[in-house]
């Protein structure tokens, strides 16, 4: 009989609880149905604005602000990556002027150096035939003097006699006379006075 | 009375009756949340859209990730051609997240701890996807129910737990977010009572309690709204790309 209330207790303990919950406040609140077709109306009405603002009007807009911002990115990236390209390609030309203008330069600085040592060796040829002739001319010159050396030396022999010969004796000599052995003179110790 | 814990989930009346027919329509405390939730949503979502910077600010920052957000798990899970229900899904996800934040400020009230409306919104869920289904593959849709590879023994019995398991769909989807959302709060009353109590001398354990359970329910609203969304999104995959 006490085993009978003991297993009886334990099983209905939940009608027991269900009860005391209800003697308390009813139960759960979510099943009672008072308000149950408010709470569907409002549900329906609440979410179907929401529903219709942000489908027609929120969303579209970010969306496209999305969109924009992408394509904008898109479109910056675009722009950098062309002119990087460019700037390149600018970079390209730049090395190559400068890369021609020293091939220039140095193909100048060969043409001058040739030309300058072309110049030095022609003047230089001309000049060395020019002293050449120079040379020429003073040996002939030196020659001629040469040539003409013994007569102007007797002549100077003959008249620094006589100045002599007036100083020593003061008596004044025919210069045919003193002419006539100075000849004689220089014609007999010709070799010995003149020349080598 | 305050003790009770189920308390918090009575809906009251809020004005005046307003009926149609026989039917109470009245303006409730219910009503109240799920407009204040439908206006923050439209509020910050709007103040989101409305200014296209290139470098957003907070709000439209805010209003972008939830859209990107919300866009990926839709395309990860139901592919490309869930994209017209994106708006949908959007809406519901957002809906659910905001009564379910909502809740958790004290001394308001939980709209989806409520058996009714999360009822209602997984059967319109459930009747949607299901003429879906039948729009996009005809009778074909049916054979969502036989899966290939079964032994022939075995499919008559496979084929009863599909169907059953199809059409426990709505309940499963309606119950998991209104017995979490009721059980957390449930919870975080009763400790709160306990706090009260248990005075200042042993008041302190359930308090530092009731804190961590703050933080694991603001996890629990987060993740339930999540739950919910791509609950519908999968049943919306089966109905669009029919796998079996």
């Amino acid at each position: 009989m006490i085993k009978k209330i003991f297993f009886q207790s334990i099983f209905f303990n939940f009608f027991f609880l269900k009860e005391v919950f209800a003697a308390e406040s009813g139960g759960m609140p979510q099943l009672n149905p008072e308000f149950w077709i408010s709470q569907i109306f409002w549900l329906t009405l609440t979410f179907g604005i929401l529903y219709i603002v942000l489908s027609k009007l929120i969303l579209p807009k970010i969306s496209a602000n999305l969109e924009l911002r992408k394509s904008q990115i898109q479109d910056n990236i675009e722009a950098a990556e062309k002119q990087r390209k460019d700037s390149e390609s600018k970079l390209k030309e730049y090395d190559d002027i400068i890369f021609k203008s020293k091939l220039e330069a140095k193909n100048i600085f060969k043409d001058s150096r040739e030309k300058v040592t072309k110049d030095i060796n022609n003047k230089k040829e001309t000049l060395e035939n020019q002293i050449n002739e120079e040379i020429k001319k003073a040996e002939q010159e030196i020659e001629v003097v040469k040539k003409s050396a013994p007569e102007k030396i007797n002549k100077i022999a003959i008249e620094a006699s006589s100045e002599l010969v007036k100083k020593l004796i003061g008596a004044e000599i025919n210069n045919s006379s003193i002419s006539a052995i100075v000849d004689d003179l220089s014609k007999k110790n010709g070799d010995k006075y003149y020349g080598n | 009375m305050a003790a009770n814990p189920m308390t918090q989930f009575e809906v009251y009346r809020i004005g005046p009756e307003i009926k149609i027919g026989t039917f109470d329509i009245s303006f409730t405390n219910a009503s109240l949340f799920m407009v204040i939730s439908s206006l923050a949503i439209l509020i910050i979502f709007n103040l989101g859209s409305k200014k296209n910077s290139i470098l957003p600010n907070k709000i439209q920052l805010l209003a972008e990730l939830s859209y990107s957000f919300v866009s990926k798990m839709i395309s990860d899970t139901a592919g490309s051609k869930a994209k017209p229900y994106f708006s949908f899904i959007f809406s519901l996800f957002m809906f659910v997240l905001f009564c379910n934040m909502f809740g958790m400020i004290p001394y308001t009230f939980t709209v989806t701890s409520h058996i009714i409306v999360t009822f209602v919104l997984a059967s319109f869920i459930f009747i949607g996807v299901t003429v879906i289904g039948f729009i996009k593959h005809g009778f074909g849709y049916l054979k969502l129910f036989v899966p290939s590879g079964v032994p022939v023994i075995l499919l008559p019995l496979i084929v009863v737990i599909e169907i059953i398991s199809y059409l426990s769909r709505p309940i499963s989807l309606s119950v998991r977010l209104f017995a979490n959302m009721m059980a957390g709060h449930t919870m975080m009353k009763v400790f709160g009572g306990f706090v009260i109590s248990l005075g200042i001398v042993g008041g302190w354990l359930p308090l530092s309690f009731s804190v961590a359970l703050t933080g694991l329910e603001i996890l629990v609203a987060f993740l339930q709204a999540y739950v919910f969304a791509i609950l519908t999104c999968i049943y919306l995959n089966d109905a669009l790309n029919l796998h079996h």
